[in-house]
């Protein structure tokens, strides 16, 4: 006793965070050679970069902290403060952002359950098959609440998804010289912002119709409509539908999951493609997220569709299994010709949304919408008994009213705890899930109405769903609690995530993502934040973002910064148009080239294209960076177009080379500027500043390097530095919240998915600058240790002269199949059998596997993953020496599947203890997967993306 | 009848008349290719010039663009694909065909090369 501070204060987070502690460290640098971590920095990383000392981050004024690190606890009591500082108004102020309750078994079993957020993207099916699931449930949920047949697994927000929406049409449409796009007037101010911006480089020409005369089809390649409008306005668009249809022009309505509950559905009424938000199906409005958009078309169009899909496939063995269909749509085959650069998607609010319809049923579901629009219903029919007049009289949940006193009714309202909109002369309210009756009694008293005593709906009955929502068993199985529970952890007990073992996959950064981080996600004091809220009414996660924008100028070394990009990919695409804005106010308008690595990540060349540019791609040398002649060739070639570089550092293949000084100087002394992929930056935090060795801007995936967890492919978070002189070409939005700029839109809000700022923050504030440096340094350390222990049994593709690697490295595995018949699919689907997920294979070197370990893996984590690389490889040997056979052998046949190992005529040529035991300690934590190999190419030529009417998988 | 290749690994052969040409893959590209999952074909009436990317052959995981080896007009294409691309890869020069497109006069044949010094090609 004595002191007041708690005992546990004394622990530093870092402890936590870093897995190589005392002898294992020691040990681990005994093995690379080093005598301590800042002698292996030295080593490794090229003195032209390298940066000594990190500075402290400042205080945080407004809570008079010291600069040291904060504990756990002191991190949650800054976070109580912060959340303090948001108003705890019920925001009903709508524009796609509307407030609903996300079922507590959905909230503990999913969002607080790391078998779902720590999850990668379900590119090794054969571990994923239980958000895949999840997925394929989200899929079969919005085809069926659309009317449309194809869907895919979700993209960032609802604005991206209408842009989505309008390239899509752009493709589908035959005739090339159309450019016109019919965009109605009544679609949220966010989706004609992010339509603005995302038309402008591609040369469409949006007419933006306010009636029905407006939408001219001479020219158009298709048209976008509001279901219900922004202004609530519900109406039937079939007409005008079947209008554009007759010349050709296919139409996109944006849509509302619940409205639809109740309203006849966008195929129904002939449109080819319905987008929208998942948000209100359960997740917190979050200051804008993140939140799952959804996109379903007809069939038509499904080679054109944006992002992932999953589809359904069968094993080796005939059973039913899920994975990710028609890839080569996507940036990661496709690259510059992908149908868009998006690749981190919104997979886990996905499965929060679908886990919601999953939970209330298609009768629950039809409830909530009921109640919702009775609520308008009260509100709108004691207006109108008090001769306010209604603007649209027919709505679902949003209500506009033309009153005098439009103001006074606001400030009324916000004095009693309930914020609306007041413009031109009208309030605008939207009603939601958690609007009570109390909540009702308040507007109308403030309206200076009285209740009606009888309150019918204001939707005609052609306008009403006539078809069943939903028929599928999995919606109406899991009613009781039990029941939804078991479902939940059946299906999470079949994937591998970051709960089970570690996930070494090169260029995405698997560390730990704490509890600590995560905690604050559930407080309603962030949840209920509306993004389009004034200023003040969320002032504390304004300053959480200006915080963690100050440290992560500081430790990269750069000026300003944007949080709107809410994934890496977004961030490239924020940048690239920084660049052309920057080149376009200095009167260099012809600056149209983008050099790419051919070795870059699919998403640099999508996004460039994205961007007006056109991508030249640079040659690789046989070590594995930038080919300086080739660089050169091509600099000479296109001086006077050169837009950028686009450059990612460390290399793509795990190398820091001092060349980069060179290559910047190179790209800026003709007039180009470089834009640094940071999905490497987990290399750099606090040893090196790119903002201070040449990029001009840089994304940052705050999901790798700073902690946001995968989610199964999503949320991320990719917030752009840049130096002083692109700054005024930083995206604008309309609520001015991180600048002055209004135009230029890249995201539906400001602060991107702003919720997720909090675990960045939270993770920064607990590690410092200093604990930052040293994550980085242990990250490359145990990345050099195992390349170490495997390069006894495996060629390294690549290191640097010195025979090192950055924070990851590739093992070339391309000569096995010569020499056993062996692939690297093969390699990745043994090490199921053995617990693990795959390293990242075939990228950037096809026929090879990237291993990433983090800061975050204890040494015996790290040894047991090098134990099984190395058993594989003298499997590999026994196949290459005739003692295993070449086509019928425990690789071939990976993963190994219990009841197949068990079958009577179990005939395999080697054992079923080699098959699922191959190492002693697999004995004590066995993972058993639920399918063996799944036949890509069934799924592919089958393509089936939901689930039959009748049809049930588990 | 004569049948010509070229350095894109697509065959060329005439078809019934003697302006118009029947285009594919050869029998290496589909093996390089892996299963054929999608095949995507120009538009009939559709108009190409001479090494234009018109039509796309998809596996799993790749994607690989076909060049119409002549400039020409698309006046066929083989709809069979639609339903069953893995003709492509267990036919891939005869009914795994992808288009015919029609030439105006006979098309410039230089860069072609023959059967054998494809062979030789391939073998390289």
């Amino acid at each position: 006793m004595g002191s007041s501070r708690p005992t546990f204060q004394e622990e530093s987070f870092a402890r936590r965070h870093i897995g190589p502690q005392g002898q294992d460290l020691q040990d681990m640098l005994d093995v690379v050679g080093a005598a301590d971590c800042e002698e292996f920095l030295a080593q490794v990383v090229p003195d032209e970069i390298r940066t000594d000392k990190v500075s402290a981050f400042p205080a945080i004024s407004e809570h008079r902290l010291t600069t040291e690190p904060l504990s756990e606890v002191e991190a949650l009591d800054v976070l109580r403060n912060f959340a303090s500082m948001n108003s705890s108004h019920k925001a009903m102020l709508g524009l796609g952002y509307y407030n609903c309750h996300m079922p507590g078994p959905v909230q503990r079993h999913i969002l607080e359950n790391p078998s779902w957020y720590t999850a990668y993207t379900p590119y090794q099916a054969e571990i994923s098959q239980g958000r895949l699931e999840m997925l394929l449930n989200f899929q079969t949920m919005v085809t069926s609440l659309c009317g449309l047949p194809m869907a895919n697994a979700s993209l960032l927000d609802e604005a991206t998804a209408a842009a989505e929406a309008m390239i899509l049409l752009l493709r589908a449409c035959k005739d090339k010289a159309k450019n016109r796009f019919l965009v109605d007037a009544d679609l949220h101010p966010q989706i004609l912002a992010v339509l603005r911006t995302r038309a402008k480089p591609l040369d469409i020409e949006l007419v933006i119709c306010a009636q029905k005369e407006d939408f001219i089809k001479e020219g158009a390649f298709g048209a976008l409509l509001g279901m219900p409008g922004s202004s609530g306005l519900v109406q039937d668009h079939s007409e005008l539908i079947a209008q554009l249809a007759s010349d050709n022009v296919k139409t996109a309505l944006c849509t509302d999951l619940l409205a639809l509950c109740l309203l006849k559905s966008p195929g129904e009424m002939g449109a080819s493609v319905a987008i929208g938000s998942s948000q209100r199906f359960g997740l917190p409005l979050g200051a804008g997220g993140p939140h799952a958009a959804f996109f379903t078309c007809e069939s038509q169009c499904t080679r054109f569709l944006p992002g992932r899909i999953v589809g359904i496939s069968r094993d080796t063995n005939d059973r039913l299994a899920l994975r990710l269909a028609l890839q080569t749509r996507e940036q990661h085959i496709r690259r510059a010709k992908a149908t868009s650069n998006i690749c981190t998607a919104q997979v886990l609010p996905a499965i929060l949304a679908a886990a919601f319809a999953v939970y209330h049923g298609p009768k629950g579901l039809v409830g909530i919408a009921k109640r919702v629009h009775n609520q308008a219903c009260k509100i709108a029919q004691a207006a109108q008994a008090a001769d306010i007049d209604l603007v649209h009289s027919s709505f679902f949940d949003t209500l506009r009213l033309r009153t005098p006193n439009a103001e006074q009714i606001k400030s009324d309202l916000a004095a009693k705890g309930i914020d609306v909109l007041a413009q031109d002369g009208m309030i605008s309210l939207s009603c939601d899930e958690t609007t009570t009756d109390h909540d009702i009694g308040l507007i109308i008293e403030a309206l200076g109405a009285s209740p009606s005593s009888a309150v019918s709906s204001s939707l005609p009955d052609q306008l009403l769903r006539k078809d069943q929502i939903l028929p599928q068993p999995v919606f109406s199985r899991h009613v009781s609690e039990h029941a939804f529970m078991r479902y939940l952890q059946m299906l999470a007990s079949r994937d591998i995530a970051l709960n089970r073992s570690m996930i070494p996959l090169g260029s995405c950064t698997m560390k730990l993502n704490a509890t600590t981080q995560m905690a604050a996600l559930s407080w309603p004091e962030f949840g209920n934040v509306h993004p389009f809220s004034e200023r003040s009414s969320q002032a504390g996660i304004i300053a959480i973002a200006d915080d963690l924008g100050d440290m992560l100028t500081s430790i990269t070394g750069f000026d300003a910064i944007t949080m709107q990009p809410n994934a890496g990919s977004q961030g490239e695409y924020c940048g690239l148009l920084a660049i052309c804005g920057y080149h376009q106010a200095n009167g260099e308008t012809e600056r149209n080239i983008c050099l790419v690595p051919e070795s870059a990540h699919g998403t640099n060349p999508a996004s460039a294209v994205m961007a007006g540019l056109q991508v030249v791609t640079v040659a690789i040398d046989a070590n594995g960076e930038i080919d300086m002649d080739d660089l050169r060739a091509k600099v000479q070639q296109y001086s006077k177009h050169l837009a950028a570089l686009m450059v990612t550092y460390p290399s793509t293949c795990g190398i820091y080379s001092p060349q980069i000084i060179e290559i910047c100087d190179l790209i800026h002394s003709n007039g180009g500027q470089i834009y640094m992929d940071g999905a490497n930056l987990n290399a750099l935090v606090g040893i090196a500043e790119p903002g201070k060795f040449g990029p001009d801007i840089m994304h940052i995936n705050l999901h790798k390097t700073f902690c946001i967890p995968h989610g199964g492919g999503g949320p991320g978070m990719g917030p752009v530095v840049c130096r002083e002189h692109l700054k005024p070409h930083l995206p604008g939005h309309f609520t001015k919240i991180e600048s002055d700029r209004t135009d230029g839109a890249i995201s539906s809000t400001p602060l991107g998915s702003a919720l997720l700022l909090i675990i960045s923050w939270a993770y920064m504030r607990m590690m410092g600058a200093q604990g930052l440096r040293k994550a980085s340094t242990i990250a490359v350390l145990s990345a050099n240790y195992m390349a170490k222990l495997l390069a006894a049994h495996y060629d390294l593709a690549y290191t640097d002269s010195n025979g090192n690697c950055a924070h990851e490295f590739i093992l070339d595995a391309r000569a096995y199949k010569k020499t056993a018949g062996i692939g690297v699919e093969d390699i990745a689907k043994r090490l199921i059998d053995m617990g693990f997920h795959a390293p990242t294979i075939s990228f950037p070197v096809v026929g090879a596997l990237m291993i990433e370990p983090t800061e975050s893996e204890p040494k015996e984590e790290i040894d047991r993953f090098c134990e099984a690389l190395i058993a594989i490889r003298k499997e590999i040997a026994q196949i290459e020496e005739g003692h295993l056979d070449q086509t019928n052998n425990p690789l071939i046949n990976a993963p190994h599947v219990a009841a197949d190992l068990l079958a009577e005529d179990y005939q395999a040529p080697y054992s079923r203890e080699q098959a699922a035991y191959p190492l002693p300690w697999i004995r004590n934590n066995k993972y058993w997967p639920p399918v063996s190999r799944i036949d890509q190419v069934f799924g592919d030529r089958n393509l089936r993306c939901t689930l039959e009417p009748d049809e049930e998988l588990s | 009848m004569t049948k010509y290749y070229t350095r894109e690994h697509e065959w060329i052969a005439p078809a019934n008349n003697e302006s118009t040409w029947r285009v594919g893959i050869t029998d290496y590209a589909q093996d390089q290719l892996g299963d054929v999952v999608t095949v995507e074909l120009p538009d009939v009436g559709s108009e190409h010039g001479a090494g234009d990317a018109c039509s796309v052959v998809e596996s799993v995981k790749s994607a690989s663009d076909i060049y119409a080896p002549v400039a020409g007009k698309i006046v066929a294409i083989n709809e069979r694909l639609d339903a069953e691309p893995e003709l492509v890869n267990q036919s891939p020069e005869e009914d795994g065909w992808l288009f015919e497109i029609q030439t105006d006069g006979s098309p410039d044949l230089t860069g072609f090369i023959d059967d054998q010094q494809y062979s030789a090609l391939i073998a390289e």
